[in-house]
């Protein structure tokens, strides 16, 4: 209950923020959509690190960490601290200073005179609002299980389906509902100062968090040192031989295992044909075969397990085998008996189920032209609309240089103690158990890390830490959608003068409010992995990040050109996340790449061709971008 | 002093792919990864190259006056 109290106070703090910022709210929409380019570099470097830095940054990189390994900084913590500031450098100034001079608010403005093409709008609209949105839906989700993990037991008698803590949904919604207001309320100034205050709270808490982990984990030595040992694989990026042969041992009993309980169900008596071993294997591991479908590939061979969906009937059989265990966790298992333990959550009946009986998880080892790809993947922010509207919000062109030099040095601070805890986590034991069994949810890692080595005080205050990255996000990806809705096509095709000033900030909260209802029914549907869906959203950005960069620097990019290229992203991307089972495959990749280079590739020339063999844009559009300033 | 500062762009981005620490699990000062470790001076260095880029490489051309506000665009 005391962490419950502290979120709920931390959330109060970050209300009375928005009501504060509303005081200096001048009634324009201006004020309201770039808080009057009023911010200063302080306010910038935390408001665009704050907004960079989302559930992702701390929930997926744990959770990463400890699925992958170490590798995941360089794949997009240093890759992020070299290419998020070439982008604030090359694209953010100069976009800075035209949409200054030209009064534009959002990109689709900006691509609009450049290209000179009214309908370039109609096609980009939907595009990046169907882009936040997965991105939206990162910190919805991370923040009903974030909130969820932590108040487990926080009730004596409600919520018992939920482990008698805050269920998801309703922590999601909470959340929703705080920044709707604060941003409601404040705007962007609103927007600017809670980012400000939420990435103070989150770098100083997440360095007390890694130092309080560490230190019951018995000092960063003996944590690191226990990784060493069991799990070395995790502080490189390929796999031992011997991690390598554990993994075949246990996979061995396991498919034995497999056999047994398939013959046993069956009655058979005899050796199992391929077939049969292979519907075991596929039984074992809750999943299901349909009718008609191939067990085998044109070779002969088994095809993997992950080419057959789970089952949905898994979570019953879970229950059936450990239900008489799962209660409320404060209550001891056996009455009198406190050797014996405490009762399970569910969480922990589902967890231990499928450490159980499903098979052990396979060590990657990371390709290293997966590695290299990779670094496209921080293109994203060039073309990230949201991160656009806050660099409008800028003073003058020099307020830029804070966030520039201090990006990467920020990063790393948040980034590497995020990933010790998740390499850590491999390997911490607590009574002499693993403290996290195989198969745990990675975007869970984090928080249980923090429940289960911290007292209930700083439990509150950490988890208000986590809240406040994921929030400092979702403000301005809220204000963002709403400023394009209001500005692209109610004000663009409504005309200037149809809407007063007040109507035009009721459009954009009512947009708002429209797309976080339908972020917010997305993330009550099955869960991604929080990393996986992430690299997903961000590569669709990226796509794009070759039309932003050449409308600056090549005088040659035409509207065809420029069409092309959008059109060629979104079908590589729609494609490829299509046959990555939407998601759901974490480790797809196009001829051993990540998929981000094949849609970079397909925009870079698309717009390159297209453009060369079209005709040239106006004296006048060059002018707006290439002429000296006032020109 | 603006081709150094691309330059070292240019290294930090070549340097960021370290395959001589792939498969090197050695703990530095006991307890730090040196993959992480290498990565997480990638990240000083790449603050270090932009607060050169600043100095050296700013475009200051692009600053805009309050007179040159907005004279186009149809914002809100």
């Amino acid at each position: 209950m005391t962490q419950l109290i502290i979120i709920g106070i931390y959330l109060l703090l970050l209300l009375g923020l928005g009501l504060l910022a509303s005081r200096l709210f001048r009634g324009t929409s201006k004020d309201y959509m770039l808080a009057s380019h009023s911010i200063g570099p302080f306010l910038l470097l935390m408001s665009l690190f704050g907004t960079t830095m989302t559930a992702f940054a701390l929930v997926g990189s744990t959770g990463e960490a400890f699925k992958e390994g170490i590798g995941v900084y360089g794949m997009l913590a240093s890759s992020s601290g070299i290419i998020h500031s070439l982008c604030f450098f090359v694209l953010g100034v100069k976009l800075w200073s035209l949409g200054r001079r030209y009064g534009y608010t959002t990109q689709i403005q900006y691509f609009r005179d450049r290209l000179e093409s009214d309908r370039i709008g109609l096609l980009l609209f939907p595009i990046l609002v169907g882009l936040v949105i997965p991105y939206l839906l990162i910190g919805v989700m991370a923040s009903g299980t974030v909130i969820n993990g932590v108040t487990e037991g926080a009730f004596t008698d409600t919520f018992a389906a939920h482990d008698y803590g805050i269920p998801k949904w309703l922590g999601s919604l909470v959340i929703c509902g705080v920044v709707l207001v604060y941003v409601f309320f404040g705007g962007m100034r609103g927007t600017a100062w809670a980012n400000t205050f939420q990435t103070i709270v989150f770098m100083i808490l997440g360095v007390v968090t890694f130092f309080v982990i560490s230190s019951k984990l018995g000092g960063l030595e003996a944590a690191s040192q226990a990784v060493l040992e069991k799990h070395p694989s995790k502080l490189m990026r390929t796999i031992t031989p011997k991690e390598r042969e554990t993994y075949q041992t246990s996979l061995k009993k396991w498919q034995a295992k497999a056999v047994a309980a398939y013959s046993a169900k069956n009655g058979l008596k005899r050796d199992l044909t391929a077939e049969e071993k292979q519907k075991a294997l596929i039984a074992q591991d809750d999943r299901v075969a349909a009718a008609g479908v191939k067990l085998f590939d044109s070779n002969g061979k088994a095809l993997s397990l992950s080419a057959f969906p789970k089952s949905n009937a898994w979570p019953k059989k879970a229950f059936d085998k450990f239900g008489s265990k799962v209660g409320h966790p404060n209550e001891l298992l056996v009455p009198g008996d406190p050797t014996k333990g405490k009762k399970w959550t569910r969480k922990k009946a589902l967890g231990v189920y499928k450490a159980k009986s499903w098979a052990p998880d396979e060590p990657h080892t990371l390709s290293k032209l997966k590695f290299l790809t990779y670094l496209l993947v921080p293109l994203s922010v060039g073309m990230f609309p949201h991160l656009f509207q806050h660099w409008l919000t800028a003073r003058s062109a020099s307020s830029f240089k804070l966030a520039v030099v201090a990006h990467p040095i920020f990063i790393m601070i948040v980034w590497v103690p995020c990933v010790l805890v998740g390499v850590w986590a491999t390997s911490a034991v607590i009574d002499g158990r693993p403290l996290i069994a195989s198969h745990f949810p990675p975007n869970a890692v984090l928080v249980k890390m923090v429940k289960d080595m911290t007292g209930p005080l700083l439990g509150g205050f950490l988890t208000a830490g986590i809240l406040a990255a994921i929030m400092s996000s979702l403000d301005s990806q809220f204000l963002c959608i709403g400023t394009m809705f209001t500005n692209d096509i109610v004000v663009h095709y409504g005309g200037k003068d149809r809407f007063s000033e007040r109507q035009k900030v009721l459009l954009a909260r009512g947009f708002i409010v429209a797309i976080v209802a339908v972020t917010y029914g997305f993330s009550l549907l099955e869960p991604r992995r929080v990393f996986t869906l992430g690299v997903w959203c961000f590569s669709g950005f990226s796509s794009m990040f070759p039309l932003i960069f050449a409308s600056l620097y090549w005088r040659r990019l035409t509207k065809a050109g420029a069409y092309a290229s959008i059109l060629a992203a979104i079908v590589s991307w729609v494609v490829l996340f299509w046959q990555s089972k939407f998601g759901l495959n974490p480790h797809y990749d196009v001829l051993g790449m990540m998929p981000v280079a094949t849609m970079v590739a397909s925009s870079t020339a698309a717009l390159v061709l297209v453009s060369l063999v079209t005709r040239p844009p106006s004296e006048k559009a060059l002018r707006r971008v290439f002429g000296p300033p006032g020109g | 002093m603006k081709f150094v500062v691309c330059g070292l762009v240019v290294l930090l981005l070549v340097i960021h792919q370290d395959n001589w620490f792939w498969d090197n699990s050695h703990l530095v000062f006991g307890f730090m990864p040196i993959g992480l470790l290498y990565h997480a001076g990638i990240s000083l260095a790449a603050g270090a190259t932009w607060f050169l880029a600043t100095k050296f490489a700013w475009p200051t051309d692009l600053e805009v006056s309050a007179s040159d506000d907005a004279q186009g665009g149809d914002s809100a």
